[in-house]
């Protein structure tokens, strides 16, 4: 078993880990860090339920390899909750909105809609359906996912435009 | 009480936890010295187990078979019946049945371990299909026919009025396995705590598990506990299944002595765990010469795999629900659960419901397309009403309010419209079905069998707990029972809590499953809460309690099924429009509109959640879960990328709306719903497809690839 130190910056920290090289991302935060708001849902990239940031871009890291997360910098859901323990806008909205059931396809969804949120263009909801495609729930009919999603990104287009910035 | 409306929507109880991260699910829970564990199971479908070559197992490794049952214990899983081992010994009749568990510290070796395994088999001919389950292909291996349970109900006299009838038809309907794809695949870990086992597991419901394993454990009750971890999603799949998982790991933890980790992946959960029923209904339908329905004669089968499990209780459904929301003037139906040597069939939302449902509004269809008129008109005809006498010779006490669901759903649907200007074969289609579900358990089960509790709990810091076996799993049961317990008392919400149950603490308000659990459960918390108030201003702790009691006038006879199988439906009605590619048949679907009447709602948001998941679930159960078994391989489709479940792109934004119609045995109102849901947007689909292609389907599910063999060859 060879093994390897990874270097990066996981939700603002510097981290060092020494892993095995085979890894996967999803094992190293996991097991390493402890961050299980990543979830195992399949476990070859056909779910979502494992989706980070990784340097803003989201990627099931389940078939990510640990160390090719050299040098990023990777976002997981515990990384939005501000040091207060405030949650984001997006998780209210998620809750806001019944987009929550089971939960388990949860934190996959609410990365993979960080992108859509934080751009500067607004997605339509076809859009917003396509872009979060990647990410399967069985419970919840996707409807108030895109609700969340949509609420979300408007409330920030608004507050973009309030702050003066573009 | 207050102003706002009982459905008003809160937060869920749930929501902060899920949406921030912090949920624990059973595989984030580590253990002191916890031992990884690998199922190892039969390759082939039916045959005598020859011998089992084991590569040499290291130090700390153990395989776990029928040899380490405690002594007394029996190779046992009691579920309905005690027909299920826990492990196979001698025989195998399925391909996946447990022969053994692997277990030890690193999962690495386990399953380079597992890879070394070499079973040898004296091999059977297996039956796969209903067909050949019938067919006692390679011998029956159930009594003499194959045939778990095969029971008739009558209503007034079918034969003599299929003899005297201006014109029979015949049709036959047939529908697919659904794997349930919960995103949390199974998952359990077993520990002993001083001398009791305690079984950590994602589940519906703890007290069955603990019953299932008393037996092979040869332990009472009490000796051991269940404790319910947050569930990723069940639907029916977590219903007996975990009594499968919690068994070996119960029999290796008295061996070991150490925590046990069980997690599927997500190739074991979807190649070696229950299924929905496959299911053949052929419908012989007496009419007149003016195209009245004078009868019905519906035989129903279903493919109930290699043990009983809940197979018989399934059947029954289907067969109470064979008539769909019709008043036929007279019936028969017939119920058949076939045993083959497939993973046996179990629960899935809808319980055997969704089959017979979707084949009577198919068959309505083409009763429709015989006579010449929109199927609408034909099904209008015929609606239950309040009164009715069912298949079972029981009523319809509901106030039916079809008309006016329907009536909801035309006018957001254009249906009318839509079905007079889209022509038969145009491409374009749209179809409508109306479905409804017995509350609860059937007849009297509730009574007899289930003697659900509910327990209430003002603890010293005024917080009262909700202490009932009931679990969440993504439905939104925690918010409405908290809900109606915070209402009665009229204390904020967040003074109610409501943790996952400990059969150690909580009192058995039996299995969370039948959309019982609102309906049944919430009645007795609301009965609960009610005493509490009355007793609010006593000092310290209160401890309040209600069991079940079935209200009067509402007579069912099991051994014969006669009676009202269930005092109350929920009802729905489902319009779905679609556009079939004419090269590819690749079938868009451009809207979906649904009314459905579960009483009064407890939560909107939540029920509204749950229309949209079961809707969604239902339309991919017929557009595209295409799901085959063979003798050699077992199931085909095992991942997500070949078992098709429905992404976020393949169907539209969904209208749904909801009737107030209180139901009086229920807390608020509420009736169950979780179910309902699920029970008829398959057969509004398929009704739109068949229209835009002017071709019957009889079969489901309908990926591109069968619709377009079916238009080369008919149905
Ligand atoms: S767990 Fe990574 S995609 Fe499913
Ligand atoms: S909420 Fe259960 S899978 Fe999405």
């Amino acid at each position: 078993m060879t093994r390897k130190t990874v270097t990066c910056t996981i939700n603002g920290k510097r981290r060092e880990f020494s892993i095995d090289v085979r890894s996967s991302l999803s094992e190293m935060l996991r097991g390493e860090a402890s961050l299980d708001s990543i979830k195992h849902g399949c476990d070859v990239g056909e779910c979502g339920a494992c989706t980070v940031l990784i340097d803003g871009r989201p990627f099931n890291s389940c078939i990510y390899l640990a160390v090719w997360a050299e040098g990023k910098e990777i976002l997981t859901l515990e990384g939005l909750t501000d040091t207060k323990g405030t949650i984001s806008d997006i998780q209210q909205a998620f809750m806001d909105e019944g987009a929550v059931q089971c939960g388990f396809c949860t934190p996959g969804f609410i990365m993979s809609s960080i992108p859509i949120i934080t751009s500067d263009t607004p997605a339509s909801r076809e859009e917003i359906r396509k872009q979060v495609s990647g990410n399967l729930c069985r419970c919840t009919g996707y409807e108030n996912i895109v609700n969340a999603i949509e609420k979300t990104q408007k409330k920030r287009i608004e507050e973009r435009k309030g702050s003066g910035k573009k | 009480m207050r102003e706002t409306p009982i459905g008003t929507p809160i937060r869920r109880l749930d929501a902060i936890s899920k949406a921030s991260g912090t949920q624990m699910y059973l595989s984030d829970y580590r253990f002191d010295g916890m031992l990884y564990s690998r199922m190892v199971r039969s390759t082939v479908a039916r045959g005598r187990i020859a011998a089992i070559n084991m590569p040499p197992l290291p130090d700390g490794y153990y395989f776990i078979t029928h040899k380490d049952i405690p002594e007394g214990g029996v190779n046992e899983l009691y579920m309905i019946k005690k027909d299920y081992r826990c492990f196979a010994e001698g025989d195998v009749r399925y391909i996946g049945e447990t022969i053994g568990l692997l277990v030890g510290p690193d999962r690495g070796v386990l399953l380079d371990l597992e890879q070394g395994i070499v079973i040898e088999y004296e091999e059977g001919v297996p039956s796969i299909s209903i067909e050949e389950g019938l067919a006692c292909k390679g011998g029956p291996f159930v009594g003499d026919r194959n045939l778990f349970c095969d029971f008739t109900i009558d209503k007034g006299n079918i034969d003599e009025v299929l003899a005297k009838a201006y014109r029979v038809v015949e049709d036959e309907i047939n529908t697919g396995w659904q794997e349930h794809v919960h995103l949390e695949t199974n998952a359990a870990v077993a520990e002993k705590e001083g001398d009791k086992f305690i079984i950590n597991i994602s589940c519906q419901c703890p007290f069955y598990v603990r019953k299932s394993v008393a037996g092979l454990m040869n332990r009472p009750f009490e000796d051991i506990i269940v404790r319910q971890t947050t569930t990723g999603g069940a639907f029916g799949g977590k219903e007996h299944f975990p009594d499968i998982l919690a068994g070996p790991l119960l029999v290796a933890v008295n061996k070991i002595g150490k925590p046990i980790q069980l997690v599927f992946d997500r190739h074991e959960d979807g190649a070696f765990s229950v299924k929905r029923h496959p299911s053949r209904t052929r419908f012989k339908t007496a009419l007149d010469k003016d195209g009245n329905i004078l009868g019905m004669d519906i035989d129903v089968v279903y493919n109930a795999g290699a043990y009983e499990s809940c197979s018989y209780v399934v059947l029954q459904r289907g067969v109470f629900h064979a008539a769909g929301v019709y008043t036929i003037p007279v019936t028969r139906v017939r119920g058949r659960a076939v045993a083959t040597n497939t993973f046996p069939s179990d629960a899935f939302r809808g319980f055997g419901a969704p089959q017979t449902l979707f084949a009577i509004e198919v068959h309505m269809c083409h009763l429709a397309n015989e006579l010449g008129i929109d199927p609408l008109e034909l099904k209008k005809r015929y609606f239950n009403k309040k009164g009715d006498i069912t298949v079972t010779n029981g009523h319809i006490n509901d106030t039916v309010v079809l008309s006016e669901m329907l009536q909801q759903v035309m006018e957001a649907s254009g249906y009318a419209q839509k079905a007079a200007t889209y022509k038969p074969g145009s491409g374009k289609g749209i179809g409508i079905s109306f479905y409804n579900h017995g509350g609860a358990f059937t007849g009297n089960g509730e009574q007899m069998i289930i003697k659900a509790k509910a327990k209430l709990h003002r603890r010293a810091d005024g917080i009262v707990a909700i202490l009932v076996g009931s679990t969440e799993m993504g439905q939104g049961l925690q918010t409405a029972l908290a809900k109606i317990v915070a209402r009665v008392l009229d204390v904020d919400q967040d003074r109610v809590v409501y943790d996952n149950p400990d059969t150690s603490c909580v009192a058995d308000s039996g299995p969370t499953v039948a959309s019982r659990s609102t309906m049944i459960v919430g009645k007795l918390l609301e009965r609960a809460a009610l005493e509490m108030k009355e007793r609010w201003e006593e000092p310290g702790e209160i401890i309040t309690q209600a069991e079940y009691q079935h209200p009067e006038g509402y007579p069912w006879d099991q051994s014969t099924f006669q009676g009202d199988a269930y005092i109350t439906y929920g009802w729905g009605v489902c319009a779905v429009e679609v556009e079939v590619d004419p090269l590819t048949r690749e079938v868009i679907t451009k809207g979906v509109w649904s009314s459905h009447d579960v009483g009064v709602p407890i939560d909107e948001l939540v029920v509204k959640g749950q229309i949209h998941g079961g809707i969604i679930q239902s339309l991919g159960y017929a557009a595209m879960e295409k799901l085959e078994n063979t003798a050699k391989k077992g199931f085909k489709q095992v991942g997500l990328s070949d078992y098709i479940i429905p992404t976020s792109m393949d169907f539209p934004a969904q209208t749904a709306t909801l009737v107030h119609n209180p139901y009086p045995y229920g807390p608020f109102g509420a009736k169950g719903m979780g179910e309902l849901v699920f029970n008829g947007a398959s057969a509004a689909f398929i009704d739109a497809v068949s229209r835009a292609v002017d071709t019957e389907i009889r079969s489901i599910p309908i990926p591109p690839e069968t619709l377009t063999e079916l238009m080369k060859h008919g149905a």
